[in-house]
């Protein structure tokens, strides 16, 4: 079927929405997974049929499902994440707790699943206590790329509110070797290596939460996103912050602008247009809510610095919802869809590149995450 | 056969109706059996790397809590007549 398929990560279940090219009608299908917290799904490029989905809970851990049939059925793979002793440390390790103790890493939960852009078989999982993991069998077992928490920063990473997870990875569009992961509260680290070896790429970030301002690494990096045709300019929605890199990652400059606030989670490039950015800006780091009651996308079409609120059918008064950092996702059809969800269960689709937006479905539980594929 | 009864959540994920029934005598040989039979139950009842019970899953059967006595200790007789289930609960940890 050619048409946009959305797939919603919940509190309490994933949910796969359909449409035809136009997106304006609507099928929603789910709950599947009823009653887990979905933190991620995601779709392959080089199959659309097969579909990943992180399912996990308080009770039971860690489940990996994968669909062949683009979301009708799915099955339970490997759910092994073991992390790999480490060269010159005890085991796998110590990082920082919240109270600045040292505390052994251990596996919580599958935040990120990034589907290779050419193997259908070959999947990344960014996990909390922040780890990068691969597997090349479908999923059946998982393999740790241990070099980036080996770095030498490993033991003094430490977590963010959300806790110490790996929740972004960027795959280069050409380079199979090359990567970008960003973890709260460690910061931004590159690999040019395929993810044997890492370096921080945090020269030009500000945080005044950790003891050295502009330190190689400690910064709550929330999101990070870049356009297929110029993969050495990325974006960053910091903690506090909207930064920019031109030289992959090597140095950041603040592109904030003029924001009504600069704290938020996501940020997403349009499909065609490498310098048009979204973000949802929130009102502080003490109050995850949007600013004044008011929903609003703020789009720049200078690749930052400039920055327009997009209102028309978001909703304007009394409303105090969050957009996590995962919830936005942009399509390819010739008119860039937007969509992204909400903390308030409101999923939200702009079929004309943020201009206007309809509500595709309004009271599902809490919105973790949203990714949506092109199907032609 | 030893008679157990799965919470719904484990149910649903193994793909379950009603009771399972696996031949066991202690309480690692029906965590065995249930993996075995069931792989997508691999890691949500015990930790997959050192085998401990998961933080709130129990273990229960003729009214007593078996949680924390030995993996390896023979099941009430009555679970092994098959008289009684031996009931794998999610811990109250709700509101």
């Amino acid at each position: 079927m050619a048409g946009a398929r959305v797939l919603v990560g919940t509190k309490k279940g994933a949910f796969v929405l359909t449409s035809d090219q136009r997106r304006q009608d609507w099928k929603v299908d789910g709950p599947h997974f009823a009653g887990w917290e979905i933190y991620h799904l995601k779709g392959s490029p080089a199959d659309p049929d097969r579909l990943w989905a992180s399912q996990s809970g308080g009770w039971f851990g860690q489940v990996v499902q994968r669909s062949d049939d683009g979301g009708l059925s799915w099955d339970a793979v490997g759910n092994d994440f073991a992390y790999e002793p480490l060269e010159g440390r005890e085991g796998a390790g110590t990082h920082q707790d919240f109270d600045g103790t040292p505390k052994p890493w251990e596996f919580t939960r599958v935040w990120h699943l990034e589907p290779s852009l050419t193997d259908p078989d070959t999947v990344f999982a960014g996990v909390e206590d922040a780890a990068l993991f691969k597997s090349t069998d479908g999923g059946a077992s998982w393999k740790e790329l241990s070099g980036l928490r080996g770095h030498g920063s490993g033991p003094q990473w430490q977590p963010g509110a959300g806790g110490l997870c790996l929740h972004t990875l960027l795959l280069h569009p050409t380079d199979e070797q090359r990567m970008f992961a960003a973890i709260s509260a460690a910061g931004a680290f590159r690999t040019d290596d395929g993810g044997a070896s890492w370096l921080p790429i945090n020269k030009g970030l500000l945080s005044g939460e950790i003891p050295q301002q502009e330190a190689e690494v400690g910064h709550c990096v929330h999101n990070l996103a870049l356009h297929p045709s110029r993969p050495d300019t990325l974006y960053m929605q910091k903690h506090w912050d909207v930064m920019r890199s031109d030289d992959a990652g090597a140095s950041w400059y603040e592109i904030s602008g003029d924001l009504p606030t600069d704290f938020g989670f996501p940020i997403d490039v349009h499909a065609h247009e490498p310098e048009t950015v979204y973000v949802v800006p929130i009102t502080s780091d003490y109050f995850h809510v949007v600013p004044d009651g008011k929903l609003r996308v703020y789009r720049s079409r200078t690749g930052g610095g400039e920055w327009e609120p997009l209102t028309k059918g978001l909703p304007q008064q009394h409303c105090y919802v969050n957009v996590l950092r995962d919830a936005m996702a942009v399509d390819a059809f010739d008119d860039c869809g937007v969509y992204f969800g909400t903390t308030g269960g409101q999923v939200y689709c702009s079929p004309d590149g943020g201009d206007s937006w309809q509500c595709i479905v309004r009271d599902l539980p809490a919105v973790l995450s949203v990714e949506v594929q092109t199907l032609r | 056969m030893t008679r157990v009864v799965l919470p719904h959540h484990l149910r649903s994920l193994a793909r379950l109706d009603g009771e399972v029934q696996v031949e066991a005598r202690t309480t690692r040989e029906v965590l065995d059996a249930l993996e075995a039979a069931h792989p997508a139950l691999r890691g949500t009842l015990r930790d997959s790397g050192s085998g401990q019970r998961r933080p709130f899953v129990r273990f229960y059967a003729c009214s007593e809590d078996l949680s924390h006595v030995s993996l390896d200790d023979p099941l009430p007789a009555a679970v092994l007549r098959g008289d009684e289930p031996f009931l794998v609960i999610g811990a109250m940890a709700g509101g």
